[in-house]
């Protein structure tokens, strides 16, 4: 039997995911575990339930530090609030240590995909690519000696000498001979290849400002990692847009700050144009992605987009998705205008909104959440 | 089912050795028993508080998800877990290796040692392992019999307000057990009385039970009266907030026994939270001591040293209880073997006779043991933390600078250092708040009061839990405090937050 805290646990999971107890819903935070790597650092969520009590406010009261360093020097992050002395009553003395941490991106990917119980996405069937590869997933009786498989090959031999009557329990010598000898060879296997191309458009009006940059920069970083765990050949693609639109490198996409107005039809266009230029929709799984705050210069203009959605994007695309990241500026209207015509009908089309940082990672579930 | 199990073998030999060594140092403890259990059950016995039975609750899942995740990725490690019972239980993990288990095995003679001997710890029951699993029985029980939603609901309330203790309960004073002798004599004959069984409630519960028995008496004679009016005394100013409300809050038998559930518990783990830097620095100074002076193989210095610097890590944003701890224990020992305080050693003006000072008085050993014994980190700090330590401890106070929006080293100074760390350690890093009244205006309102020393309550905190403690009184509650330099009274009725100026 597993252990109550097992249950605990369970009941634990079942709040923060709003199945039980409501009244508890708005005690839950999505907390994030801070994983470095390198000189990065990326987040796991870590949600948890503030239960609350009178305790201090001002974060600005400082604490006490200890090391180099002259007054006016800065100290780098904020105090911790658990980790004052005389607090935190869990069982004494527990000798808890930070270890540092590689991660790879796979491993990363997986983390995400567990927590936010990501689907697998399914390729495009008609649309995959066969190829064929070589995978070592059976044994053979020739072979370099770099491939011996020592354990079938012992095997083998052990076999052989109880055949034989060579086999001595007392001494358990086993010899191999020439003829034990088994390799690890390679089967030829015919492959799905699927390829997928990201298109990410980002408005880059005077009305978005660098938080707002900053989310699509880590929610894009995600989805990314996501989508390489997906599928085996990935491109991206950058598309910048005011009241024009031009394809740009990463650097560019999160650096550039344009102001004047914003006409989304050109992202749109230009993204018509990447995708009838470079990515044959037989062969290729496309997502385009849209980020903006939601002005849009007019109606018409709008129109013009939802036509060129229609009638040319969505038809090839697995999935649109378009966030709308909340800006002091920003209407937010073009979302409204995206739900009017399109309701939760549309399959293809995942529109998210995006309060603050806290919400990257709600956004990307409801992006990746379909499994498409 | 046994998760974890009595150490045999090399390990059990190992354990033979340490004690032989902490024997030898004059450590005294209780009899010490290791068990060795993987990863999962040692972060489900930290997530319970070491403990490997408590009653069903999400929290301990909460600390449990995220103790396991912290392991699965790679961030954290729990070496070891120590709980304060006779005998002494502690927990190993099984993956350590040996050097860690050496060390964490010295480690838990410190602590057990503190456990028995520090006097803020002579009044916990060491029997807590056997009260911990009949709290959580008991409370199964009443989640059985009213429903686990509702019973949750009600331990969510009463959490809420689990860190409104008072220390001075842990004082065991002449009248305390004047008192604790009548309230035994007092049972005795209500028990006669009434037809009490005596049985397995806790102490609260009879308690309450009695008083809810005066009432009723009285109820008889006035039966119209509402059932909480009787004797809510209108000046009994109390820091001990859970159990003001057993006795006089309008709650259901079984919600009064779980609130003295929750604080008796709460009462148990504060001397631990009182001490953190002494119980630390002490396992710390003999963990340190017993390796490197019998305990370490030559081949095992590097693993060690790596270790304890790991343990003994500086932080710029926080202390750690461990590192300064070990440090000032270290220098009382320093100070008392050489002479190094005292009226003549402190009028000495010359800088450099002060640093060579050397009465050859060789009391440091004494001294610590006697401090260990007496002091909680409060005292602790308060009289040992010298200027020169701070200096070579390079200690500093920081502070937000709304300018850059950073927070910046403010002052290396002496008293400020010492100022802010006291303030820190205040009643246990808890805002103080005490009962004022429970007849606020004469409308049956409680009145708490915020003892304020210089930081403002969270607001947004305080209105969610002053929501809670409605739950329990049932009728408005108002909390007085200071709020931007202004006095107030926030006011909580059941509907709506608002404060009265």
């Amino acid at each position: 039997m597993d252990h109550p805290i097992k249950r605990d646990h369970a009941r634990f999971r079942k709040i923060v995911k709003g199945k039980i107890r409501d009244n508890l819903r708005k005690y839950v935070s999505q907390g994030n575990q801070i994983i470095p790597k390198g000189t990065d650092k990326f987040t796991v969520p870590m949600p948890s339930i503030d239960i609350p009590r009178f305790r201090f406010g001002d974060k600005s009261q400082g604490g006490l530090g200890q090391g180099q360093g002259q007054p006016g020097d800065p100290v780098d992050g904020q105090p911790d609030p658990n980790g004052q002395p005389g607090q935190g009553e869990a069982g004494e003395g527990e000798g808890n240590k930070e270890l540092d941490v590689e991660l790879s991106l796979e491993e990363l990917a997986r983390i995400l995909g567990e927590e936010l119980e990501l689907p697998n996405i399914e390729p495009k069937g008609k649309k995959s690519l066969q190829s064929v590869v070589d995978r070592y997933t059976n044994i053979g009786t020739t072979g370099p000696d770099s491939l011996r498989h020592l354990r079938r090959t012992y095997k083998q031999a052990l076999k052989r000498q109880i055949a034989m009557d060579s086999y001595d329990p007392e001494n358990p010598a086993v010899i191999p001979i020439r003829r034990d000898f088994r390799y690890r060879s390679a089967d030829t296997k015919v492959e799905m290849q699927n390829a997928a191309v990201v298109i990410y458009m980002m408005d880059v009006s005077g009305s978005m400002g660098d938080e707002q940059k900053e989310i699509v920069r880590t929610e894009s970083f995600w989805i990314n990692l996501w989508l390489k765990s997906q599928y085996k050949d990935i491109e991206i693609r950058y598309i910048i847009h005011d009241a024009t639109a031009k394809e740009v490198d990463e650097q560019t996409f999160f650096r550039t700050r344009e102001s004047g107005g914003t006409l989304i039809s050109s992202a749109y266009n230009l993204c018509k144009e990447i995708i009838e230029k470079d990515y044959n929709p037989n062969e290729w799984n496309i997502y385009p992605f849209h980020f903006s705050d939601g002005d849009n210069w007019s109606a018409d203009d709008t129109k013009l987009c939802l036509d060129l959605l229609d009638n040319v994007i969505l038809p090839v695309s697995n999935v649109f998705c378009y966030g709308q990241v909340e800006s002091r500026y920003g209407s937010g209207q073009f979302y409204k205008d995206l739900t009017s015509k399109y309701g939760s009908d549309e399959e293809k089309l995942i529109l998210s909104k995006i309060k603050n940082k806290e919400g990257i990672l709600d956004s990307i579930k409801e992006f990746l959440g379909k499994g498409k | 089912m046994n998760r974890s199990k009595p150490i045999t073998g090399e390990l059990l030999a190992l354990k033979n050795q340490i004690e032989g060594y902490a024997v030898e140092y004059g450590l005294d403890f209780f009899p010490q028993i290791f068990e060795v259990c993987d990863y999962d059950t040692i972060n489900i016995l930290a997530a319970q508080g070491g403990f490997p039975s408590r009653y069903p609750h999400w929290k301990f899942g909460m600390d449990y998800d995220q103790l396991s995740k912290g392991y699965t990725y790679g961030l954290q490690k729990i070496y070891e877990m120590v709980i304060n019972t006779d005998p002494c239980y502690a927990y190993l993990l099984q993956a350590n290796n040996w050097v860690d288990q050496k060390i964490v095995m010295a480690h838990v003679y410190g602590h057990n040692d503190f456990f028995k001997n520090n006097a803020w710890f002579s009044n916990t029951n060491r029997k807590m392992m056997d009260v911990m699993a009949n709290h959580g029985t008991k409370i199964r029980r009443y989640m059985d019999r009213y429903g686990q939603d509702s019973v949750e609901t009600f331990i969510d309330k009463v959490l809420s307000l689990e860190n409104l203790l008072d220390i001075n309960e842990l004082y065991e004073t002449s009248s305390l057990k004047r008192h604790r002798k009548e309230q035994v004599e007092q049972q005795k004959s209500e028990n006669e009385d009434d037809g009490y069984i005596i049985d397995d409630r806790s102490a609260a519960l009879k308690s309450f039970m009695r008083t809810k028995a005066r009432q009723d008496k009285k109820e008889d004679v006035r039966k119209d009266e509402e059932e909480f009016s009787a004797e809510l005394p209108l000046t009994h100013k109390t820091k001990d907030i859970l159990g003001y409300l057993i006795q006089y809050a309008p709650i259901e038998e079984w919600q009064a026994d779980i609130i003295g559930i929750l604080r008796e518990e709460a009462y148990y783990f504060l001397p631990q939270r009182l001490t953190k830097i002494m119980n630390e620095g002490w396992a710390s100074y003999w963990h340190s001591t017993i390796m490197t002076n019998k305990a370490l193989d030559a081949s095992e210095i590097v693993d060690f040293a790596d270790k304890h610097a790991g343990v003994m890590y500086m932080s710029k944003q926080n202390i750690n209880p461990y590192k300064i701890g070990i440090e000032l224990m270290r220098d009382i020992e320093y100070r008392w073997d050489r002479g190094m305080f005292g009226k003549e050693y402190n009028e000495c003006a010359d800088m450099s006779e002060k640093i060579r000072w050397n009465t050859k008085l060789g009391k440091g050993k004494e001294k610590i043991f006697e401090v260990r014994k007496s002091h909680n980190d409060i005292s602790f700090i308060d009289e040992f933390l010298t200027p020169d330590f701070c200096e070579r401890q390079q200690l500093f106070t920081y502070k937000y600078n709304p300018r850059n929006g950073r927070f910046e080293i403010d002052t290396k100074d002496f008293n400020a250092i010492k100022q802010k760390l006291l303030s820190q350690l205040t009643n246990f890093g808890q805002p103080i708040i005490e009962v004022e009244s429970g007849n606020y205006m004469n409308r049956k309102e409680l009145l708490l009061s915020h003892v304020h020393y210089g930081v403002d309550l969270d607001v947004g905190f305080a209105n969610e839990t002053l929501r809670n403690l409605y739950a329990i009184w049932r009728r408005p509650v108002n909390l007085k405090t200071r709020y931007e330099d202004k006095e107030v009274i926030f006011h909580f009725d059941g509907k709506e937050f608002r404060p009265q100026h």
